[in-house]
């Protein structure tokens, strides 16, 4: 092979660097974000997994039943507890700490929600 | 029988010419049809009679300027119970002003009512201005993202996640009811004051670039409130709000014990708003 002494090694070198990543974080496992959780309340509008997925579609489908369709202000959970349908005087009524929720996922992700352009988040969290 | 090309080119271009206008001519007479019915229908509204009579809910408010004028520290009052409540930044300038509600004069309010020998006492009024909440919101016709809409109890509401600052409802609308965020409302002036004085944390606030208007308290009518401007009137029965489908209402029982304009009604918008000078 015409000039395998500068090929290879160059091969060599442009695949440890294209790897790079990938060895400089091995054996080092990343930690999911641990979101705290509000202690005084136990139970969510809706189970923990479809919270989980799907939260800004339940944002979506309240904004527009409210401001639409004049629907209900309020709700009720599985186990009967009442909570207002809203993003700022009902979501952030029991997860009062913006920084320590939902931004210790949506940091990690990397996503950038523009609630916070318009809906103040509880004083306790600035 | 035997086919050639010049045969089977002659067919196959009919069946194109057909194919294509058929549908067409179908919409046309269809279509003239609909126009016709149409036509009919706004000539008969021209006339000003087969207007559908009104049901459901229709929210609406009587002004009555003279108590204004009795009690000359009100309309600051309500233009603060609303701005406060509202999140409502304060530039400190006309041009960038955001207004969900304000006092003007009369000429302004009334552009129609013009004339040389109008009374003296009308240039003094303050007259209270807000959203007029039209029963045909030009507003409505013209957003192109279905931002600003109207409710089914005659509210003219806005969607600010929809709004994209294109202020086409602003050209449209015929009070200037609708303001445009120029600046940040979160955002502080050069000597470092927030436009925004003391925050209500129950209301957002809007961000640069949207338009906002008044909302009739949607949020404190579904939580069977009075709008903030009408509270703050107090006893003086300055503002009147409520039902106008509902005959027993008090806003119905002055409107049919007082003559009352409208601001510009030759436009059809049906305002909402009502006005005893």
């Amino acid at each position: 092979m015409y000039g395998k002494g500068r090929i290879i090694p160059a091969l060599l070198i442009f695949l440890g660097l294209m790897t790079f990543p990938l060895w400089y974080n091995a054996g080092f496992a990343h930690q999911a974000p641990k979101p705290e959780k509000p202690a005084e309340y136990k139970e969510c509008v809706r189970p923990t997994q479809e919270m989980r997925t799907s939260h800004m579609v339940m944002l979506n489908q309240w904004r527009d039943d409210i401001l639409r369709e004049g629907g209900a202000r309020k709700g009720v959970t599985a186990n009967g507890t009442e909570y207002v349908r809203s993003l700022q005087n009902g979501c952030m009524h029991c997860h009062a700490n913006k920084k320590k929720f939902c931004d210790t996922c949506h940091t990690y992700t990397a996503v950038k929600p523009y609630c916070w352009d318009c809906h103040l988040e509880p004083k306790e969290a600035n | 029988m035997k086919q050639d090309r010049r045969d089977f080119l002659k067919v196959a271009g009919l069946a194109a010419i057909a194919g294509i206008g058929a549908p067409s001519a179908f919409n046309t007479l269809l279509k003239g049809e609909a126009t016709a019915s149409e036509h009919g229908a706004a000539a008969e509204a021209g006339h000003g009679e087969a207007i559908a009579a009104p049901t459901g809910k229709r929210w609406g408010m009587v002004i009555d300027v003279r108590k204004f004028v009795a009690n000359p520290d009100l309309p600051a009052k309500c233009v603060e119970a609303c701005h406060s409540i509202h999140n409502v930044p304060n530039f400190g300038n006309p041009k960038d002003e955001i207004k969900w509600i304000w006092p003007d004069k009369f000429e302004a309010v009334f552009p129609d009512e013009s004339h040389y020998k109008r009374h003296e006492a009308l240039h003094a009024m303050p007259i209270m201005t807000l959203c007029n909440h039209c029963d045909k919101p030009p507003c409505v016709r013209a957003c192109p993202t279905q931002a600003t809409f109207k409710m089914k109890d005659g509210v003219v509401a806005m969607d600010y996640h929809r709004c994209i600052g294109c202020r086409f409802c602003m050209a449209a609308c015929p009070y200037g009811a609708r303001s445009f965020n120029w600046r940040d409302p979160r955002g502080k002036d050069e000597n470092g004051n927030p436009f925004i004085k003391t925050v209500n944390p129950k209301f957002p606030t809007r961000m640069r670039g949207v338009v906002e208007k008044c909302n009739f308290c949607v949020e404190r009518l579904a939580i069977g409130q009075i709008p903030a401007c009408v509270e703050a009137t107090g006893t003086t029965g300055a503002m009147v709000f409520g039902d106008l489908n509902d005959q027993n209402s008090e806003v119905s029982k002055v409107l049919s014990a007082n003559f009352t304009i409208q601001r510009k009604p030759s436009l059809g918008t049906y305002p909402s708003l009502f006005y005893i000078i």
